[in-house]
């Protein structure tokens, strides 16, 4: 910068200068995916009305009635009418969505957390150690998810926190095969051979030059999971594998109302409709994002 | 081919073996001692360590594992605890009436989704694209399980157009290639096809505008060739890809199935495998994953044979 008087310089910052990073560039693209925003938006709404459930939710969600079992939708007192307890709907979709989105999203980040680590290292210090690792990734990964997620359920047997184990179990093979053939490819570029030449340790180069290169990708990938989380975990309940009555869970009050079908077929269907919901307003979000980051398939 | 051929079978035989082992642990993995899992809860002590002795328990876990293996092989999966009857048949019977839905489910999402798929890559960027990408990006985000029963109150509950469970008139389970039990497949076939549909959609419309951006196309079109010709290379060069997706997706419905199996009653391996979650039936459990994980593992080796046959570019990779 000995040109500093030039007018060039002197009249515009160099554009490079006055770029504010790569995040910010993300959050600016982000920022323009309107669909993305609208569905962050929901589910930010989710998320709040989830938290602050004993604010939100008009009742108890576990108060029975027998007088009012199978209200219908629009019912007074009861705005998305009652189930076959003649418990408050609304409030118990309020409610499920608790358990519902913490099934989905805990094990998507557990398996982005371990699943990250196991690609790296397999694809960092390859040889016999990667072929190790990989095969047993293969292994895992040559069962349908579904599959593999009833498996391990019926084996553990019915429980949240099983549930969150087989599908934590589930996700890490695809996240580690995503970290590991991204982290291949970076590990043959010049700037980890120039860290390499520099004296930089193995650990140093996986947090310095490769972490930040890599879990862009991994991170797209694994919100793109949660939307298929959420319904597995839901299927779970559904199943009679997740949670246990009189929990609200979204999966599990679908299971119940299942012979209310020819009743109240409206009310009966809400809870897979919230599931529905949540899992579009993911994977617009995930698209977006992905965009946004200029992620490649 | 077939050093393609055998470099694919030198692939899948450990995966194969890691597969089966997984399954064989499943037993071993349940809480408590796996005995219970053979045995009726009031076993007197003497039988429990016979039956342990039967069952090989009392040796250690690799030659367990060998002897289970050996003979499952043999077509020997053990006997199911809630019928006695021995499970090889139990899932045999069930495989069919889940892969007849299956394959139907197949044809129609493989059948919509490269429509969709195709339409939205072709004409990129219009109202046609946006329309067919909404209706697959809906498909994928569908919680297939609940579309079931929505599809059951429209069409059994309210206009009674269709069954709303069960596999034929008689109740039995029997399967006839006649009208009257074509009726009880139809809406487990069309709530399965949806995940298919909206996945073969993405991928095509991928595939088709990645290609309809390549230099031949152009290529084609400064020639003058006129829009039904470069239709025909753009779908052969599309082919070999959405078949390939098309195969693993047919897997994917095989072991996916239990939840839709569950909502319409349908007796396939999932209803089967319902049930043996629901009696901690465990050797059924044990034997219907490993039939149905083998069956996605002969799958996934079959795709890639196909695609080498297509495309000799997948055989020198």
């Amino acid at each position: 910068m000995t040109d500093a008087a030039s007018p060039l310089v002197a009249t515009a910052p160099s554009p490079v200068a006055a770029s504010p990073g790569y995040w910010a560039g993300v959050l600016r693209r982000l920022g323009r995916e309107k669909v993305a925003i609208a569905a962050g938006v929901v589910i930010l709404l989710i998320v709040l009305a989830a938290i602050f459930a004993d604010f939100v939710a008009p009742t108890d969600p576990t108060k029975t009635s027998m007088l009012r079992r199978l209200r219908p939708i629009g019912s007074p007192g009861y705005l998305l009418g009652a189930d076959e307890l003649g418990r408050d709907m609304l409030s118990r979709l309020i409610f499920g969505a608790r358990l519902s989105l913490f099934m989905g999203v805990v094990p998507v980040f557990v398996a982005f957390v371990l699943g990250s680590i196991i690609g790296i290292s397999a694809g960092f210090f390859g040889g016999r150690y990667n072929t190790l690792v990989m095969r047993t990734v293969d292994v895992f990964y040559a069962f349908p998810s579904v599959l593999l997620a009833i498996a391990l359920s019926g084996a553990l047997g019915a429980g949240i926190a099983n549930s969150i184990l087989s599908l934590t179990i589930v996700f890490i093979p695809p996240i580690a095969r995503i970290a590991e053939s991204v982290t291949t490819q970076v590990r043959t570029m010049d700037y980890v051979d120039a860290a390499r030449a520099s004296g930089a340790g193995p650990f140093l180069i996986i947090r310095a030059q490769v972490l930040g290169n890599v879990i862009g990708p991994v991170f797209v990938y694994a919100t793109s999971l949660i939307s298929v989380a959420m319904i597995l975990a839901s299927g779970l309940s559904f199943l009679g594998l997740g949670a246990k009555p009189p929990t609200p869970e979204w999966g599990l009050m679908l299971n119940t109302l299942r012979t209310a079908i020819y009743i109240q077929p409206w009310v009966a269907v809400l809870p897979g409709a919230a599931i529905f919901i949540t899992s579009i307003a993911f994977n617009l979000l995930s698209d977006g994002l992905r965009s946004a980051m200029e992620v490649k398939n | 081919m077939l050093r393609y051929f055998l470099r694919r079978l030198a692939y899948v035989a450990p995966v194969a073996l890691g597969v089966s082992f997984f399954c064989f642990l499943l037993v071993h993995i349940a809480p408590g001692d796996p005995l219970t899992s053979v045995l009726p809860p009031d076993a007197s002590a003497a039988q429990q360590e016979e039956m342990r002795r039967i069952y090989g328990f009392d040796k250690p876990l690799p030659v367990q594992f060998v002897l289970w293996l050996w003979q499952a092989l043999q077509g020997d999966l053990g006997v199911s605890i809630a019928t006695g009857r021995p499970v090889a048949a139990e899932v045999g019977k069930a495989v069919g009436n889940t892969l007849v839905v299956a394959l139907l489910a197949m044809v129609i999402g493989f059948a919509l989704g490269s429509l969709f798929g195709f339409v939205a890559g072709y004409f990129k960027g219009s109202w046609l694209d946006r329309g067919a990408s909404l209706i697959a990006m809906l498909g994928v985000s569908v919680p297939h399980y609940w579309l079931g029963m929505v599809l059951v109150i429209l069409f059994s509950v309210q206009l009674g157009w269709l069954p709303a469970g069960g596999a034929g008139p008689d109740g039995s389970g029997a399967w006839k290639w006649n009208w009257e039990h074509i009726r009880y497949m139809l809406l487990p076939a069309i709530t399965m096809s949806v995940v298919p549909m909206g996945i073969i959609a993405r991928t095509v419309r991928a595939l088709v505008a990645d290609i309809m951006a390549q230099d031949f196309v152009t290529a084609l079109r400064a020639k003058g060739m006129l829009d039904p010709g470069v239709l025909r290379h753009v779908i052969k060069n599309a082919a070999p890809t959405s078949l390939a997706v098309m195969g693993l997706q047919l897997g994917y419905l095989l072991g996916g199935s239990i939840l839709i199996e569950t909502v319409f009653s349908w007796p396939g391996t999932g209803f089967l495998l319902g049930n043996a979650i629901f009696q901690r039936d465990l050797p059924l459990l044990q034997g219907t994953i490993l039939v149905l994980s083998m069956f996605f593992v002969g799958l996934n080796v079959l795709v890639d044979i196909v695609q080498g046959l297509l495309d000799p570019r997948v055989r020198r990779q």
